[in-house]
């Protein structure tokens, strides 16, 4: 793995002037925004003739983009559901991969205001409970992860992505909502982390995977293979998430 | 050799053509909008989709935070159109700024200071919780306030302006003749500025309705108590763009209907 | 009870740039006292402090024996409570009401029944033939129509003092000669001390009892119509009070006035005219003229008045007049008090108004 990686690096780097020159659109889950401006970068440093243009979105947001036609390179969902409806539509060049994977965790106020221990505090009334909206993978999971612990949550508000929800509870806004572990490791202690039971909580997979209709389809498969490859890894261990 | 000039040609003069281009596509950019709405429209499920509780219940939202922005601007706008209109004070300028900033900030910046103002942990918000326990965000009044914070500059505006164009004089006979301030103010100033005070609150209403940045900012999302008709699309655009188109449908249907109705009044005022 | 005292005012205004208002007035009840002056003068400042509009710097309002405004003793009553009827130049009629509901306008702000109050208007309009107009709204009046309304409105309240702000400004000229004998004749019956605010020197010679010049905020003048005109103070006054206004009978192109007749222009006009000859209008000679002008007379100069550039000469029987020369042709004709002049004055020079 790590010399057809190293291959395709340096096939990358070795190659100006062609294909993978020029921008690439990346339409990324709004939870691997820190990650991939950092994939970005790096990945810019080595191919410097190449320009990434980061779309950040809640992924069914840029899944109905990518299926209305905008023209993005490459896709990268943060649940499953929505790059099989993007490859049901036969938008995907070849087959996605899942390139990390993430655990849901419940956020809360530094400090903990709302004395938040478990999932079954988000029945509780008195308290400002926020999740994300049902259609985006992260208020999916979250309800999947309630529904584990039978938990009714007393919901005050979806929010319609994951930062969202998370600068409303870093704010002390709302005492407390779940989102991606990734999620309160980037906010740098601006939010608490109280942990989910392993049995309570669910493995939320992200695929990666070129666009069919790419305008820059060599850009397009370099990032991929950036991603995949052990620098790309890398980063993604930095910023919280788990390694297929 | 001129060409002779028939007297109906004279009645039928028409404007200049570079004018009427112009026109026609100042024109497509607001109906071509509408007919790709129109053309995505779910016709037969309409009913069906019309009839869901997400629809009806964000139309309810809708209504009420509309209609109780509309009427908080009018009660607190109106004395202070009046006070800008009327009272000279130093510093005049600076608050007539303020008043009009609403319009020229995102509305999600607004939503974010009122935030930071009136949230749980704001300025006046925290305090405000600790004595009453009163939350205004992520509660329908929260919607109210996010509705009027961006809505009433336009009563405000529309009312100074016309009490600005009022002659002093009517009100001075109306006094020479007996009237005092609230016979002046109930009899002459209002009925006077009436038209312009309605096209005034058709705005203001409009605007309410319209709102989408500063309440999900500062109002949040949930379905029933604070999803209003724009957060509805937003939500369903990513999911079911059968109901988007439905809920976006419904708005326009509404506004038209009002903004028709008035017509008469708004054109005046302009 | 007869109303007594009138009028009393003393106005001090010194607010906007520069411009101050130092005015004493006084009316008796049953009076016409015109204010007359440019524009500019402060006619509308006198009028404002008055009605109420505006509140004095210094000074004292006294009307029948009531103090209105005294800054001096801190005491100022509103417009409201002065019952102070006040006829605006252009009216300003209400014009979302009809005609009937603006002259009911004052009796129901002071709480008149509705039904009561909507008699009483209706009887006033009768009273000056405007009831067929009752409903109508003020744009749809003509001049004439809507400065008798704007009468009517003030009259009702029965105020205590009458103040009108160039009543017939915004008339046309054929309209407002023939309101004018109208309103001289309303004038006359309102009981209580009554202010004409003009800028026209025939309005204020024919409606008032006396005349105030005023002129850059303070009075220039206080007299009697013929004081003014006769014997002006100053350049304004003469100026304008220059037209000799002379009351006749008009007949086939001549006018008789007294025992003397003027021959005029207009063929056609027949009755009783007034007739305003300009003061420069009227050549004066030594020697009895020869050729065009048609109105020639020997007459005595009674008087003999200098302002600067201009000299107004007062001429005696058969027709006094006033004549207005240079200061060089009164040296060369060498005339002074008592000479024995020439008068020549053309027949086209006459303006004949009908009376």
């Amino acid at each position: 793995m790590g010399l057809a990686t190293g291959a395709l690096l340096l096939a990358a780097c070795g190659t100006t002037g062609s294909g993978a020159d020029g921008e690439v659109l990346v339409s990324a889950a709004a939870s691997l925004t820190d990650a991939f401006s950092e994939m970005e970068a790096a990945f810019e440093a080595v191919n410097p003739e190449t320009d990434v243009l980061l779309n950040s979105g809640g992924s069914s947001a840029l899944r109905e983009q990518i299926l209305a036609g905008a023209p993005a390179d490459v896709f990268a969902s943060a649940n499953m559901s929505n790059m099989d409806q993007v490859v049901a539509a036969g938008e995907v060049e070849g087959e996605p991969t899942i390139f990390a994977r993430n655990r849901l965790d419940i956020a809360v106020p530094s400090g903990n205001p709302g004395g938040v221990t478990g999932l079954a505090d988000f029945a509780r009334d008195e308290l400002l409970i926020g999740l994300c909206a049902e259609d985006i993978p992260c208020g999916d999971y979250g309800r999947q992860v309630l529904e584990k612990a039978h938990v009714i949550p007393a919901v005050d508000t979806d929010e319609p992505n994951v930062r969202a929800l998370l600068s409303k509870i870093e704010a002390g806004e709302l005492d407390a909502g779940i989102v991606y572990v990734t999620d309160v490791a980037s906010t740098d202690g601006g939010v608490g982390g109280v942990r989910i039971p392993d049995d309570e909580n669910v493995l939320a997979d992200y695929p990666i995977a070129s666009l069919a209709n790419a305008p820059n389809a060599d850009g397009a498969a370099a990032f991929v293979a950036f991603v995949l490859s052990d620098a790309g890894r890398s980063i993604l261990a930095d910023h919280g998430f788990a390694l297929p | 050799m001129k060409k002779q000039v028939t007297s109906s040609d004279r009645r039928k003069r028409r404007p200049p053509l570079v004018l009427l281009i112009l026109a026609a596509l100042g024109l497509a950019v607001f109906v071509i909008p509408l007919l790709g709405l129109l053309a995505r429209t779910p016709w037969r499920d309409l009913p069906t989709l019309l009839t869901g509780d997400v629809v009806l219940d964000a139309l309810r939202v809708s209504v009420i935070a509309s209609l109780g922005a509309t009427a908080i601007s009018a009660i607190l706008g109106v004395p202070l159109a009046w006070v800008l209109a009327r009272v000279e004070f130093p510093g005049r300028s600076i608050v007539r700024g303020l008043v009009v900033l609403p319009l020229v900030l995102p509305p999600v910046v607004g939503g974010a200071a009122l935030l930071f103002a009136l949230g749980r942990r704001g300025l006046i918000g925290e305090p405000l919780n600790k004595a009453t326990g009163l939350v205004l965000p992520f509660s329908t009044w929260g919607v109210v306030v996010a509705a009027t914070f961006v809505a009433m500059p336009f009563l405000v505006i529309t009312v100074e302006g016309a009490l600005r164009n009022l002659d002093a004089r009517f009100e001075g006979a109306a006094a020479t003749l007996g009237a005092g301030r609230w016979t002046v103010l109930r009899r002459v100033t209002l009925p006077m500025i009436g038209p312009s005070l309605a096209a005034g609150l058709a705005l203001t209403w409009a605007r309410a309705l319209g709102e989408f940045g500063a309440t999900i900012t500062f109002a949040g999302n949930l379905q029933g108590r604070t999803q209003t008709l724009p957060l509805a699309v937003f939500v369903a655009l990513e999911s079911d763009r059968g109901a988007a188109v439905a809920l976006s449908l419904v708005m326009v249907v509404i506004s038209l209907t009002v903004l028709v109705v008035l017509r008469e009044r708004w054109w005046r005022l302009i | 009870m007869t109303r007594s005292h009138g009028l009393d005012a003393h106005l001090l205004v010194s607010r906007r740039e520069g411009f101050t208002l130092d005015v004493s007035l006084s009316i008796p009840s049953g009076r016409t006292v015109a204010l007359l002056g440019p524009n500019g003068a402060g006619k509308s400042t006198v009028v404002a402090t008055l009605a109420g509009l505006l509140p004095l710097d210094g000074g004292r309002i006294t009307l029948d024996g009531r103090t209105l405004d005294d800054p001096g003793a801190g005491m100022l009553i509103p417009a409201e409570d002065r019952g102070i009827g006040v006829v605006f130049q252009d009216y300003v009629l209400f014009p979302h009401l009809t005609v009937v509901e603006n002259v009911e306008f004052g009796l129901r702000s002071r709480k008149t029944p509705r039904r009561s109050a909507r008699e009483q208007a209706i009887q006033w309009l009768g009273r000056f033939g405007l009831d067929d107009l009752a409903d109508r709204r003020p744009r749809d009046l003509s001049g004439g129509q809507a400065q008798r309304v704007a009468l009517t409105r003030a009259l009702i309240t029965e105020p205590s003092l009458l103040l009108l702000d160039e009543p017939l400004a915004a008339l046309d000229a054929t309209t407002r000669v023939a309101l004018r004998r109208t309103l001289a004749d309303h004038l006359k019956q309102f009981p209580g001390p009554r202010m004409v605010i003009t800028h026209d020197p025939t309005e204020a010679f024919l409606l008032a009892d006396q005349i105030h010049v005023i002129e850059d905020g303070i009075i220039t003048q206080v007299g009697t119509p013929d004081d003014i005109r006769l014997r002006p103070r100053t350049a304004y006054i003469a100026d304008l009070a220059g037209s000799n206004l002379v009351p006749g009978t008009a007949a086939r192109g001549t006018v008789r006035t007294g025992s003397h007749e003027l021959h005029i222009a207009d063929t056609h006009i027949t009755g009783p005219v007034l007739a305003a000859i300009h003061p420069r209008a009227i050549i004066i000679d030594r020697h009895q003229p020869d050729g065009s002008p048609r109105n020639t007379w020997e007459a005595t100069v009674t008087r003999i008045e200098h302002y600067g550039d201009r000299v107004r000469l007062q001429t005696g029987d058969p027709l006094p007049l006033t004549a207005e020369i240079t200061p060089d042709a009164l040296a060369d004709l060498q005339i002074r008090e008592g000479s024995i002049v020439w008068i020549s004055i053309k027949a086209t020079e006459i303006n004949v108004e009908a009376d």
